[in-house]
């Protein structure tokens, strides 16, 4: 009936989206190894409704046309992945990624997942694996009777066992590095998968080929920054205000026109 | 009769069209880069016989209201603004040269510099490639310098450089897909003189307190052109009254 109505409708949807996405980042602004969402905007496509330039008569032309918008959409919701401060845990199987790559995990379903969530734990077998039982990946396995683990920043596992002087190397950690982050597809439990658009892993041992630093005894935290967060929220709580001031004007157009008309 | 409630429903129906453009201005408030549409209305007379009473009106937009919209700082190192008046050139869908000013730039698995949209920036020399990189800076000029991969800090490599460029606005065309293009056959010159900001986005600079005492204005206005519809419609019941045969 009126483009307006629909035009407002759009601009109330994409706030509403990114409200989801802020709701979503302070929900998370304690998760170890989260990073934050932002809903990325762009205007929908234009009507032409008059041309510019066209002849308004035979010798004149019109100065300027009408384009006319017809509202916005969400084109994407991008995670940053900017570092997260780093929290001093002091636990032996905590470690932080100090640069860029991901801890590879091993699903369930056999596909590989990525995280920047390092607080491993170890399980009946004496292997690594996430607060979620899935295993890391190349798999780490821990001796029987082992008194305390040592991870180097550059990922190397040792482990000290009764009887013998010197650690015994157990494994190494690897990281994984992509050359889009932000095309992973967050997939929940901390973990994010491959997609297309981030392009294929590039595996490597910490601290070579541009790959980030294990720091033991480290977590990272959320890089959300709450002050920001709230200040968007402000921000987008009047944007949609505003929104729905423009469909109840509308409303109210057509209802006078509804009234005044035809009685 | 006819003629008055003609003229009166072009009021009213170019009174819509603004109100489209007020509450498309007002859904893009927090579009990145986005700039505020400007609805204008003009006379379109027709002659005829009689008294040149009947001037039709006529809704018009310009390009754009181009005034730079508020900084945002994001720390995002992709993330670049304008400063003051330019343009980045992008690579539009159909293949040529389009004008954005939303920077909030990423890298495509191809290595390709993309904009959020997913347009290819374009450098001096067609659409930026990049090399696997460990860090990116993008100068103040517009100058793409990369660490690549695995290279000491002191091993830094420039790429390219973003493609910018200041036409007189007068000379762009808004196209239907948001983005701002030269006449057909130009091509402007990239200008030394625009300024990037990284770590920066641009905001919309719809400003919403005048979008909202617009949009209270145009309906008050479009309240008006009804009024002369039923004024018009009351007057036609008052002739046919006069005519009647009782």
């Amino acid at each position: 009936m009126s483009q307006i109505l629909w035009i407002a409708k759009t601009g109330l949807d994409a706030q509403q989206t990114r409200m989801a996405v802020i709701s979503n980042n302070l929900a998370n602004v304690n998760t170890t190894g989260f990073k934050k969402g932002r809903a990325v905007f762009e205007d929908l496509i234009y009507q032409n409704v008059r041309q510019a330039g066209a002849q308004s008569s035979q010798d004149t032309q019109l100065p300027s046309g009408l384009m006319l918008g017809t509202g916005v959409r969400t084109v994407a919701t991008e995670k940053s992945f900017t570092q997260g401060n780093l929290v001093q845990t002091d636990n032996a199987l905590d470690v932080a990624i100090e640069g860029r790559g991901f801890l590879q995990i091993l699903m369930p379903d056999g596909t590989v997942g990525y995280t920047r969530d390092g607080s491993l734990k170890i399980d009946s077998e004496g292997r690594f694996v996430t607060a979620s039982g899935y295993e890391m990946q190349p798999g780490i396995v821990l001796p029987q009777n082992t008194q305390s683990v040592t991870i180097s920043r550059d990922g190397i596992v040792t482990a000290a066992v009764p009887g013998s002087v010197a650690p015994v190397q157990v494994g190494t950690l690897q990281l994984a590095d992509f050359i889009n982050p932000a095309g992973l597809q967050p997939a929940g439990e901390n973990l994010f998968l491959e997609t297309a658009a981030s392009g294929p892993p590039q595996v490597g041992n910490p601290g070579l080929n541009g790959l980030g630093t294990l720091m033991q005894g480290s977590l990272e935290g959320s890089n959300v920054n709450t002050v920001e967060e709230l200040v968007n929220m402000i921000e987008t709580q009047r944007a949609y205000e505003i929104n729905s001031k423009a469909i109840s004007t509308a409303d109210q157009m057509l209802q006078y026109v509804n009234n005044q008309l035809g009685r | 009769m006819d003629r008055m409630i003609y003229l009166a429903m072009t009021g009213a129906r170019e009174t819509m069209i603004a109100q489209a453009g007020v509450s498309h201005n007002l859904a893009n408030a927090s579009t990145t880069g986005f700039k505020a549409s400007l609805q204008h209305a003009q006379t379109m007379e027709v002659e005829g016989p009689g008294l040149p009473a009947r001037a039709f009106s006529m809704s018009l937009d310009r390009l754009a209201d181009l005034t730079p919209g508020a900084l945002q700082t994001t720390g995002r190192d992709l993330d670049v603004a304008i400063e003051g008046e330019g343009w980045i050139a992008v690579q539009a869908p159909d293949g040529g040269e389009a004008y954005t000013r939303a920077g909030d730039l990423r890298v495509d698995p191809l290595g390709r510099l993309t904009n959020g949209a997913g347009h290819p920036v374009m450098g001096e020399g067609g659409p930026i490639a990049l090399p696997p990189f460990e860090q990116i800076e993008i100068g103040g000029d517009g100058t793409v310098t990369i660490r690549p991969l695995g290279q000491p800090a002191n091993a830094l490599a420039v790429v390219e450089r973003i493609r910018l460029v200041n036409p007189d606005p007068a000379t762009l065309l808004r196209g239907e897909d948001g983005l701002v293009r030269a006449q057909p056959g130009t091509a402007p010159p990239a200008d030394a003189g625009v300024r990037l900001r990284t770590g920066a986005l641009e905001g919309s600079n719809v400003n919403t307190v005048s979008a909202l005492v617009d949009m209270i204005q145009l309906s008050r206005q479009f309240e008006l052109q009804v009024k002369m519809m039923s004024t018009a419609e009351d007057a036609d019941r008052a002739s046919e009254q006069l005519l009647r045969m009782s």
